[in-house]
């Protein structure tokens, strides 16, 4: 999409403007900082922090088709759960369990379904396309619960035996070697999704978010680039799946099921949709609180969190960041006389 | 051969038996969400709701088994009031994200309210001498209970035909559901429908949700557990349709009973691809409006 020059507030130059967008900003060093400096003050969390790393990469995913696309869905857990049986799979009945390989395998897994499902289900939206993708992942469940031979049906996948890192870093009980390299690879998949965003294909996806008619009028293949980023993001979604079944060494059902395609999106939204770091930082509050809260009463923990999607659907709709947007727009119009 | 047809005499009744459950608390959705486009996933929380209201009122105030169903059932659609005015009717130009998220977060906190006061675990009440035990139909001899619950939704069907094809505010809720702005500009008062078939819809399900103490079990993941299945039947069905949530709730009964009974493993399966099958072919719904 093309801004035209007669819309105000923009720079007359196009380059300068898009630049300025895109341009890295000093603040986007936080979250990493955070992550790193995670590391050395709470080393006995890291299990914990990894597998909030794997959602982050998670809701990362699903940020670009909802936050950009606007492909609202109840089954991306669908693409996470391919990823992570691919992964283990292709230890538990093939013996390869080279880590990054291995991964890899999951996310391409994931694309492929999602390309295929992407296909078939971006050509309907509203209602029928939430309930086609809730429908999908429930199938792709009870398929993998029917192929007991291949994933071990109800009761997981086991056997997953995962080589050292780069053939030298081991798996550790405290989940040291993990944890460094999940956030390397959420690293890796933020640059993608970063750079997607701010690409010409990353503002017609928001075109078509915006107004699809508007889209297909000034001849837009909507379809065609639905079915790119939805591609994109589940396979994104797949290695997290990928990463999940290394850290755990094993896989259950649970990976596709409704829960986990419904918790991602609560944790995206909470972060703030259409933001990338929106992912980051409602994984991070989400999990942490379900940790400390789920521990103190799992019933408080339940109401609290729906309680918060209520108030977040109702007054603050770009999630955190959204509100924390709000904030310093509004102190900035304070400080200025 | 004579024991063939028995089996599977007994497995249609007994599916016939739960797609009138899932007629009666699906029904409503369908009418609400044609009415007013609202992806209301907290229904079956109304329905959990009815179940519990009725528990209680029959094992802490000891009010006899159809009061209670009735009761429960009125108790439940004033409830939803001010849920429709205050939290709903903010969200009705919304997308269905926003929609989702909010009726989610409903039922969060309701399964929590209801884990809070009533424990965890599956509740029970007891039914009735006369819905106890086998009841011969003639044809055939059948558990009484489910035999009261087909009738139950057969009573509803003719009861709500009645009323959307007979009279004047079925007419309305009609004309509503298929061009809500001409029906606002002839000088219906949408708002009031909105308030009525809502309260209708939710009494409905806790009318279902009563039913289903005995058949389904009632505990505090009711409505998540069933959630899928209500949005099947509404979808497939077709938004606003009440012949579709009959013809769908009827498929899905049977064809999971079915499943369950002769294919234990894969009996779900069949189900989410009949349901995807028909959607990809009528996004609309079976008898849904283009």
């Amino acid at each position: 999409m093309t801004d035209t020059p007669s819309d105000s507030g923009f720079t007359p130059d196009a380059r300068l403007y898009f630049r300025a967008r895109e341009g890295w900003r000093w603040a986007e060093a936080l979250p990493w900082i955070v992550a790193i400096a995670a590391f050395f003050v709470f080393p006995d969390y890291m299990a914990l922090g990894t597998q909030i790393l794997i959602a982050i990469i998670f809701a990362l995913s699903l940020d670009l088709i909802l936050g950009y696309a606007g492909i609202v869905t109840l089954g991306h857990a669908a693409y996470f759960g391919a990823g992570a049986y691919a992964t283990g799979m292709l230890s538990a009945h093939l013996g390869w369990g080279e880590p990054i390989s291995a991964m890899l395998f999951g996310g391409l897994v994931g694309a492929a379904l999602g390309f295929l499902s992407g296909w078939v289900l971006l050509r309907y939206h509203g209602l029928t396309l939430l309930m086609l993708t809730l429908a999908t992942a429930i199938l792709l469940m009870e398929g993998a619960n029917a192929a007991e031979y291949w994933t071990g049906g109800f009761d997981g996948l086991v056997g997953i035996s995962i080589w050292p890192l780069f053939n030298h870093f081991e798996y550790d009980l405290w989940g040291h070697t993990y944890y460094w390299y999940a956030l390397a690879v959420l690293f890796c998949c933020f640059l993608v999704a970063r750079r997607i965003v701010h690409s010409s294909f990353g503002r017609s996806l928001v075109g078509i978010k915006g107004n699809v008619n508007r889209m297909h009028a000034i001849g837009t293949p909507v379809h065609g680039k639905l079915v790119k980023i939805y591609t994109i993001s589940a396979g994104m979604a797949g290695i997290a799946g990928g990463l999940f079944a290394e850290s755990n060494a094993y896989v259950t059902l649970d990976v596709m099921s409704f829960a986990r395609s419904g918790t991602v999106l609560i944790m995206l939204v909470l972060g703030g949709t259409g933001r990338l770091y929106g992912a980051f930082l409602g994984t991070v509050v989400y999990l942490v609180l379900e940790d400390e809260l789920a521990k103190l009463s799992p019933e408080f923990w339940e109401f609290g969190i729906g309680l918060l999607l209520v108030v977040v659907v109702l007054f603050m709709r770009g999630g955190m960041l959204g509100a924390l947007d709000d904030l310093v727009a509004w102190a900035r119009g304070k400080g200025k006389p | 051969m004579e024991q063939f047809a028995k089996a599977a005499i007994s497995i249609l009744f007994d599916g016939v038996a739960y797609a009138m459950l899932l007629f009666i608390i699906s029904v409503g959705l369908s009418i609400t969400m044609g009415l007013m486009g609202f992806a209301n996933l907290a229904h079956g929380a109304f329905a959990m709701l009815g179940g519990y209201v009725m528990v209680s009122l029959m094992l802490k105030a000891g009010v006899p088994f159809l009061l209670a169903l009735v009761l429960a059932a009125i108790i439940v659609a004033l409830i939803s009031v001010p849920f429709e005015r205050y939290l709903y009717r903010r969200l009705y130009k919304a997308g269905e994200l926003d929609q989702v998220l909010l009726s989610i977060g409903l039922v969060f906190m309701a399964t929590a309210t209801i884990t809070f006061f009533f424990g965890p675990s599956t509740v029970s009440i007891s039914v009735p001498e006369f819905l106890k035990g086998q009841v011969n139909l003639g044809f055939g001899i059948f558990p009484a209970y489910r035999t009261f619950t087909i009738a139950v939704g057969l009573v509803m069907i003719v009861a709500l035909w009645y009323g959307f094809e007979r009279t004047i505010t079925g007419a309305k809720i009609r004309a509503a559901v298929d061009n809500r702005r001409m029906a606002q500009s002839i000088g219906i008062d949408v708002d009031r429908l909105f308030v009525i078939t809502f309260a209708f819809g939710s009494g409905l399900a806790a009318l279902g949700g009563g039913l289903a103490i005995e058949i389904l079990g009632m505990s505090p993941t009711f409505a998540l557990t069933y959630l899928v299945f209500f949005l099947i039947v509404v979808a497939v069905g077709g938004l606003g349709s009440i012949r579709g949530a009959f013809v769908a709730a009827l498929v899905l009964g049977i064809i999971d009973t079915a499943g369950k009974y002769l294919w234990p493993d894969g009996g779900a399966f069949f189900i989410y691809a009949v349901t995807i099958g028909i959607l990809l072919i009528k996004p609309e719904g079976l008898f849904g409006k283009a």
